[in-house]
């Protein structure tokens, strides 16, 4: 390397001390030699994970939800994520999605988008949905129009105005009505809905979006077995072109899905592993099962 | 076929006549298409009535009625815009009546200005108020009031500028509900205020009046009045039809998604500021307008018009009639308007108790107003209809 | 005639010495002095009539100097131009005018004569200089009258009489002196008149005097000294005199713009315990119920009527009235927010906008009901003895006694509302609803009840606080809308439902508003204080204080 590379090397270092990787981008060739360019707004994951969460503590009031959370979500890759109430996973959602800042560490999605720096939409037109444990839906709209408005398009005020359904676009919401099955309801008032129905009807929204990554908060809760399968069923064929993050309580639908699992206790990673490794981790079955 | 059927072929027809007559984005609008055919017939009507049949006529419409119907008309687009804003998007603003004050104030300097040296100190280049305060210049905020181009302008942009600015700061902030609608009270009363003061320019706590003319023609005139009428009555309907465009566009579906689910909205990828900053800016130069056209049929604007109490009786009339129709605010600010002139001269005391009642009665027991409680109706014989229908099918 | 002078002396000494028994010795010897002053002024009255004023005012001056308290009685009747002689006899009498008869009373001893008609009398006549000698005279004599109150009067003409014949008076009047403040005015005249003097060493030391005064007149003595020509040079041609003249203004005016800051605070936090009381009420409401009750106002106005109509009902005790009002006006203020609570808002629950609404059109019913009941018109609330007056601390610092009381008052509302919200078992539960309504019901806690007296409990306040407003302000219909948007500032500025942020906010509002009045006038200070609170609001959406956890716009 140059005298010159590893100046302007270690002057980027200084600069971004408390944005480096340590395990991964120091060590990139590409880094050292100075020549890996950095494009602030575009998707990154020449490196792997698509989400990286590291150190993160956020603290109410008081009461620590997240505790130096560092967590690692590859491309592509379908991860559970599980633990007790009050473990942090929907705090750890929260941080990423936009509608909690942590207190410290950085979350980043892709090597360069600093998801801590965004607000809402911008996380969500980059390309991370979120399912909410709560199904939240637009109560007023029909389900034809929920799809609608999460399609995947120009979100700006003008286009808004003036825009018209393409028949391509038509196409693409009735498709995800089938998906989530809801095809005698086109023009129901999501309001009318069955909690289950809400369900899937926030699923298709998230679908409608087409994010890179999806991050789904319990959608099982209150489903019957056939539709959890229907879900599963989804969700594993989503991975792979799409990350996917799976909050869950099921056990035996985070079983029929999962590969990777990650554990998490009061505000942090206390396990990952496949689920066999997790169910008989010494720390976990505390933690489940108390001493 | 049964007398269900039988009932639906006209009113079919009468559906079908009016789609022709609508553009496509009304067709769903059954409401609205109904106002507003209502609202050319009246027109006509009221015109034919006033201009044509003589005044000894007993079917004579006295020109202080037709003045009177164009100040409920501006009134009722006032209260579409409110309803944008509130009905739609769920912002609850109290001092609307701002808006509607500040393009009664820029209409007002330009009939001022066409005052030119008929006022009683005969100044050509100052109105009367001014000559009283020993000013000797015309103020440089007066300049341009002259033209009637840059008053249009002026009655657009002003109160445009001012929700833009206010909404910019409140929207940002992400300051809601019951803390959004005090700011805009204080808002309105700050103007209130403000525009009391004679070092304003503004003709102080007079307010300006005793015009004369608007664009040539006089404004005591018999048809200059009649063409305000007409113009309020068509500023009304194509304010209608432009609100419903937006309604039922996919920005007025965001709006409304925003008003439901704020945060689902911002998840889903849409920067809420921006859409809620749009419909407020909008309503803003629509309310505007609706003063614009107001004042030259009163006579008279004055700082009264930004007093609290007005901008939240303003949203009394859309509560009333509806919210998130639009056809329902138009109705209420009608009816309440209506009501209010006729208290007021037969029965003065009654009225405050009388508004004041229908605050709590409307928000107690008629959420979805009067409008509300017609679309009940219907759903009942609906569901009669169908009963009955389901009868005959089965015994047939 | 020198045995008569001795024992006239004899006489004198004794009936000073034995002024407590009443003997005949002093009957004998207060009767002689009283023969000796009778025959003076006998003598002197009659000059009066004299048509040449030179002349006049000599025997003005004779007059003045005999010991008598009838002198003055004389003096100020010619000043008042009530001395007149009859035609008939030539005696000088004193008149008074009753309807348009004449009764005349004796100048020696103002015993009642006659009553005459104005066509037997002729007046004795006076002209400017006349009275302006007769005014000295009087206030020479009264400066060292027995009467305190006799003796400050006097003084107050003689400040501005710029008299110098004066100073003998004044200097011994201010060695006798034994009041404080009338001793600081007695030096402060003396010091006025020295100024003017020769020599330039007094004039020197009068001028340094001056400057330790804050009477208008030293400040204004001052300006004159400094007075420039048209060329801007002083007319003043003693250097040492102009020199000390101007640190003594220096002096003087920067003493007097700090009591003008004082003074300014002092209105600041008046305003700010007012604030303080209007919006404390709110702030309970809108914390534990997420409401905003735009009948608010008329709940204070409430109140303050109340304290009218406690008047209207005890007359002749307006002292205790006060007291007894405000008990009523909590009452009575309170369950009118009970009533409206269990009949409006409980049934609003969850929409905070209708409530808004709905609370709205019940302030116009109560205002409509005042003025159909009651009156349209203002009603007078008076304000009882003990409340009314100020406290004097230097010519350029009084605070009114009302203002300080509503201050202090309003403190204990305060503390006593902080009492009873950390302390009772009341107190505990509003504030678990207050937090989390959801699990305080599962606790058992009969959030409706809370949710009524807490209501209650705002109301009342807010009544208590039209109490006080009764004694500052107007009390009308529309008093209420006056304090409405005040007191929501103070909420939305403070931070909901956290009572330590409502007093700052209020006193914070109360002195900013005070402070920007005299520099851009009530209505540019109020629009000042309204547009940077919007502001304010939107880099602190949720107040000074923020409840934790809680979106700003209520709950």
């Amino acid at each position: 390397m140059s005298a010159l590379s590893q100046v302007r090397y270690k002057v980027r270092d200084a600069l971004r001390r408390d944005r480096t990787f340590n395990h991964t981008i120091i060590e990139s060739d590409s880094y050292l030699q100075g020549t890996h360019s950095i494009h602030p707004n575009e998707l990154d994951v020449s490196h792997g994970p698509v989400l990286y969460l590291e150190d993160i503590s956020v603290s109410f009031d008081g009461f620590q939800a997240l505790n130096n959370l560092s967590l690692y979500i590859d491309d592509g890759e379908l991860r559970c994520i599980i633990g007790p109430n009050g473990a942090g996973k929907t705090t750890m959602m929260d941080v990423i999605t936009g509608k909690t800042r942590p207190d410290s560490g950085q979350v980043f999605f892709g090597q360069t988008m600093d998801l801590s720096q965004m607000a809402e939409h911008d996380i969500a037109t980059a390309g991370i949905g979120r399912k909410f444990q709560k199904p939240t839906i637009f109560p007023e709209h029909s389900v034809w129009e929920n799809l609608e408005l999460a399609m995947k398009t120009d979100k700006g005020v003008w286009h808004s105005l003036f825009t018209v359904l393409s028949a391509e676009q038509k196409d693409r919401i009735e498709e995800v009505i089938e998906i989530i099955g809801l095809q005698a309801l086109y023009f129901s008032k999501a309001d009318l809905l069955s909690h289950g129905q809400k369900q899937w009807l926030e699923i298709g929204m998230l679908l409608m979006q087409d994010p890179r990554v999806l991050l789904v908060d319990e959608p099982v809760a209150g489903m019957t077995h056939q539709e959890m399968d229907r879900t599963a069923e989804l969700l594993t064929s989503l991975a792979g072109k799409h990350s996917v993050v799976v909050v869950e309580h099921d056990m035996d639908f985070v079983r029929s899905i999962a590969n990777q699992v990650t554990v998490l206790h009061e505000g942090s990673v206390l396990a990952e592993g496949t689920m066999e490794e997790v169910q008989n981790n010494q720390k976990v079955i505390e933690v489940y099962l108390g001493e | 076929m049964d007398s269900f059927h039988k009932k639906a072929v006209p009113q079919e027809a009468i559906n079908m006549l009016l789609n022709y007559l609508f553009p496509h984005f009304m067709h769903k609008d059954t409401g609205g298409k109904w106002l507003i055919s209502l609202l050319i017939a009246i027109t006509l009507l009221v015109v034919i009535f006033n201009f044509f049949i003589p005044e000894s006529s007993a079917l004579h419409i006295p020109t202080y009625m037709v003045t009177l119907l164009g100040k409920y008309l501006c009134l009722a687009l006032l209260a579409i815009a409110l309803d944008l804003v509130w009905g739609y998007c769920g912002i609850l603003s109290l001092g609307h009546g701002a808006f509607f004050a500040l393009g009664g104030y820029a209409m007002g300097m330009y009939l001022m200005r066409q005052i030119g040296d008929r006022g009683v100190y005969g100044n050509a280049e100052l109105p009367d108020f001014m000559v009283f305060l020993n000013w000797h210049e015309l103020p440089w905020y007066w300049q341009g009031f002259e033209y009637f181009s840059f008053t249009a302008l002026m009655i657009i942009l002003v109160p445009g500028l001012l929700a833009y600015v206010f909404g910019w700061m409140t929207f940002r902030s992400r300051v809601t509900g019951v803390y959004l609608s005090i700011m805009t009270q204080a808002l309105t009363y700050a103007l209130l205020l403000a525009f009391f003061r004679n070092e304003m320019g503004l003709g102080g706590n007079n307010g300006l009046t005793d015009f004369k003319d608007i664009l040539g023609f006089s404004l005591q005139a018999d048809s200059t009045r009649i063409v305000l009428f007409t113009l309020s009555a068509l500023a009304l309907i194509s304010g209608y039809i432009a609100s419903r465009f937006i309604v039922q566009s996919k920005l007025g579906k965001t709006v409304v998604a925003i008003r439901d689910a704020e945060l689902r909205t911002r998840f889903i990828g849409y920067k809420v500021e921006d859409y809620k900053l749009w419909i407020f800016v909008f309503s803003a130069m629509l309310a505007g307008i609706a003063g614009a056209l107001y004042v030259p049929q009163v006579g008279i604007i004055n700082p009264g018009e930004f007093s609290p109490l007005n901008s939240i009786e303003l949203a009394i009339w859309v509560a009333i009639g509806g919210r998130g129709t639009l056809f329902g605010a138009v109705i209420g600010a009608l009816l309440v308007n209506y009501a209010k002139t006729y208290f007021t001269g037969a029965l003065p005391e009654f009225w405050l108790f009388a508004l004041g009642t229908l605050f709590i009665v409307s928000t107690l027991y008629l959420p979805q107003g009067i409008v509300g409680l017609f679309s009940q109706f219907k759903n009942k014989q609906q569901k009669q209809s169908a009963k009955h229908g389901a009868l005959q099918e089965e015994t047939t | 005639m020198s045995c008569l002078l001795l024992f006239t002396l004899m006489l004198s000494h004794s009936t000073y010495a034995s002024s407590i028994s009443k003997t005949n010795i002093t009957d004998n010897g207060s009767k002689q002095q009283v023969s000796t002053k009778q025959t003076q002024l006998e003598k002197i009255i009659p000059q009066l009539r004299v048509k040449n004023f030179k002349k006049k005012i000599a025997s003005i001056k004779q007059l003045a100097e005999i010991d008598d308290p009838q002198t003055i009685v004389i003096l100020e009747a010619l000043l008042n131009s009530k001395l007149y002689y009859q035609k008939s006899d030539k005696k000088v009498v004193i008149i008074n005018k009753k309807n348009n008869q004449y009764e005349t009373f004796s100048t020696l001893n103002n015993n009642a004569i006659a009553v005459v008609k104005k066509k037997t009398l002729k007046k004795i006549t006076t002209n400017n200089k006349l009275r302006k000698t007769i005014r000295a005279l009087l206030a020479k004599k009264k400066i060292l009258n027995s009467n305190l109150d006799v003796r400050q009067s006097a003084l107050k003409e003689i400040l501005t009489a710029n008299d110098t014949s004066l100073l003998p008076v004044l200097k011994q009047a201010q060695k006798q002196e034994t009041d404080e403040s009338q001793q600081d005015l007695l030096k402060l005249a003396i010091a006025l008149i020295e100024v003017h003097s020769n020599n330039s060493e007094t004039r020197q030391s009068a001028v340094k005097r001056l400057g330790n005064s804050l009477y208008p007149v030293a400040k204004g003595k001052l300006t004159k000294i400094l007075e420039t020509d048209e060329h801007g040079q002083y007319i003043e041609q003693d250097k040492a005199v102009i020199a000390l003249a101007e640190k003594a203004m220096q002096q003087i005016s920067s003493k007097l713009s700090l009591f003008g800051n004082l003074e300014t605070l002092f209105f600041g936090l008046s305003l700010g315990s007012v604030l303080l009381l209007a919006a404390i009420g709110l702030s309970i409401t809108f914390g534990v119920m997420g409401v905003i009750n735009m009948a608010h106002g008329e709940l204070i106005m409430l109140g303050a009527y109340t304290t009218y109509l406690v008047q209207q009902l005890m007359p002749n005790d307006i002292g205790l009235s006060l007291i007894v009002a405000i008990p009523a006006a909590f009452i009575v203020s309170g369950l009118f927010g009970v009533a409206i609570e269990r009949g409006v808002i409980r049934h609003l629950y969850g929409r905070p906008l209708e409530t808004l609404l709905a609370t709205f059109g019940i302030s116009l019913l109560l205002q409509q009901m005042v003025r159909t009941l009651i009156s349209a018109q203002n009603v007078p609330v008076i304000t009882p003895s003990w409340l009314s007056g100020s406290l004097v601390l230097n010519p350029a610092f009084a605070l009114t006694y009302n203002r300080i009381y509503i201050f202090f008052f309003a403190l204990f509302v305060f503390a006593m509302l902080m009492l009873i919200l950390k302390k009772t078992s009341l107190g505990l539960q509003v504030r678990a609803v207050a937090q989390n309504r959801g699990m305080a019901t599962a606790m058992g806690i009969k959030t409706q009840w809370v949710d009524s007296l807490t209501f209650g409990l705002g109301s009342g306040v807010a009544g208590v606080a039209g109490v006080a407003l009764s004694q500052l302000t107007n009390v009308g219909p529309n008093l209420g809308q006056a304090y409405i948007i005040d007191s929501f500032m103070v909420v939305v500025f403070g931070g909901v439902e956290n009572l330590w942020g409502t007093l700052v906010a209020a006193m914070t509002l109360g002195i900013t508003n005070k402070f920007l009045e005299p520099w851009a006038g009530a209505v540019m200070a109020k629009i000042i204080v309204l547009i940077s609170l919007i502001i304010f609001i939107q880099k602190r959406p949720n107040g000074l204080f923020p409840q934790k956890g809680r979106a700003s716009g209520g709950h």
